[in-house]
């Protein structure tokens, strides 16, 4: 049984941590909305970039001058994962459920006898991979200084990225991230980015009309490396508002259950209390009969 | 009055612009052109350069890094990688993009070899960048 001053200690303890959560909790909200806003500013751009591409990729995509990034190396044998998660934890499943995506894609490529390869982007996906596929991993880019994620820093990693396919270290490409759906759903997504994929449906369908300058296949092969920054810049957009949604439901939880955990020790509190002084009672009392 | 289209100026980051305009010209990689009401539908590559906008406002100048521009029937988008409206752009800027170009002009002779097209290219842009410090009445260092 503890005693009345253990019982305090600890209901302060438990108060000061909700204090944490509840701020937590709201820091997470405000940056949030800054992520999810940061989101909608880039929409425009992609949609547009990813449109005129799909364009131009139905009607370059078939010949045999197709650039690499676009046609691939003609083999699947060896694969880069990208692997895109916060730096920062106390944000609930968010890493684990990109890194749990990714490493079941990993062990199903290894069993088909492929080649994997990992870079991770965000530190806590790279703690969580080395324990098991420690050996896969060949780079980490690190956003730790990093406050607001530019599209500078999405260039980056599609430089370090093309500079390896360039080098022909892997074949195909894919990078792992947490679609934002809303505060209590993301999404853990895998996205190829080579060969380039995209999107029938959302082609324009005029785009055969179009005069190009230069060539078609210049343009396609200036605009195909840019094509992988701005996937990657949209990842991690997306992956930004997700870390701070999965963060304020994790707080939020964290909040509520401090708070039950208030009410039972503040009850067992005053039992105890309670007890003491019916114990006292009861030595005065006997005493004064002993008399 | 002329006839008016359509023009927006997204970067990654940001819609920079998005309103009615006369007529727009545009740095291609080619060479500049304007593009008025109903020119032909047409995507061409940005080099980095002025990029400037007429609208029944008066003229709007914006400089413009990488990217493409699409011109179709609805209008222009210019989808850049970088864009500032001149009047924020700073000798820090500047300073800035024209070394990024210097090292990457470096770079493209250290690793290049005996290809000559990546070292052209990348000499290009340092011109080009050169070129919009000069038109912005920037010093070049």
């Amino acid at each position: 049984m503890p005693s009345l001053k253990d019982l305090k200690n600890r209901i302060e303890s438990v108060k000061s941590t909700r204090k944490i959560t509840k701020a937590m909790q709201m820091v997470a909200a405000a940056k949030l909305r800054r992520a999810q806003e940061a989101a909608e500013q880039s929409r425009p751009y992609t949609e547009r970039f990813n449109a005129v591409m799909s364009g131009l990729a139905a009607s370059v995509g078939g010949s045999d001058s197709a650039p690499k990034l676009l046609s691939g190396t003609g083999n699947d044998q060896v694969h880069l994962l990208v692997l895109m998660t916060s730096e920062r934890g106390l944000c609930g499943g968010f890493n684990t459920n990109i890194t749990k995506l990714a490493r079941a894609h990993a062990k199903d490529l290894i069993a088909a006898g492929k080649e994997v390869k990992i870079l991770t982007v965000g530190k806590k996906g790279r703690d969580q991979i080395k324990r098991e596929l420690g050996k896969h991993l060949i780079g980490h880019v690190d956003l730790t200084e990093v406050k607001r994620v530019g599209y500078a820093d999405a260039q980056g990693i599609a430089k370090d990225i093309l500079g390896r396919f360039d080098a022909g270290e892997f074949d195909v490409a894919t990078i792992f991230y947490a679609q934002f759906v809303n505060v209590v759903t993301q999404i853990p997504t895998a996205q190829q980015v080579i060969p380039a994929k995209f999107d029938d449906s959302n082609a324009d369908g005029a785009s055969a009309l179009f005069d190009y300058e230069p060539s078609e296949e210049a343009i396609l092969a200036d605009l195909l490396p840019r094509g992988v920054a701005t996937q990657v810049f949209a990842a991690l957009l997306e992956n930004g508002a997700s870390e701070q949604g999965a963060r304020m439901s994790a707080m939020d939880n964290a909040t509520r259950n401090a708070g039950e955990m208030i009410d039972k020790l503040t009850i067992e509190f005053n039992r105890s209390r309670q007890a003491v002084i019916t114990n006292e009672l009861i030595e005065i009392i006997s005493g004064a009969e002993a008399l | 009055m002329a006839d008016t289209m359509q023009f927006d100026l997204v970067s990654p980051e940001r819609r920079l612009a998005s309103l009615q305009v006369t007529a727009v010209q545009i740095p291609g990689a080619d060479g500049d052109m304007t593009a008025m009401a109903d020119h032909a539908p047409t995507i061409t590559t940005l080099r980095p350069g002025v990029l400037s906008v007429e609208g029944p406002d008066g003229t709007a100048e914006y400089v413009v890094t990488g990217g493409f521009a699409e011109i179709s029937a609805r209008g222009v988008s210019v989808l850049a990688e970088r864009a500032m409206a001149k009047a924020d752009v700073t000798q820090g800027d500047i300073d800035a993009l024209v070394a990024d170009a210097e090292a990457a002009l470096a770079h493209a002779r250290d690793t290049a070899g005996a290809e000559t097209g990546p070292v052209d290219d990348a000499a290009k842009l340092l011109a080009d960048m050169v070129a919009v410090g000069g038109a912005l009445g920037l010093a070049n260092r």
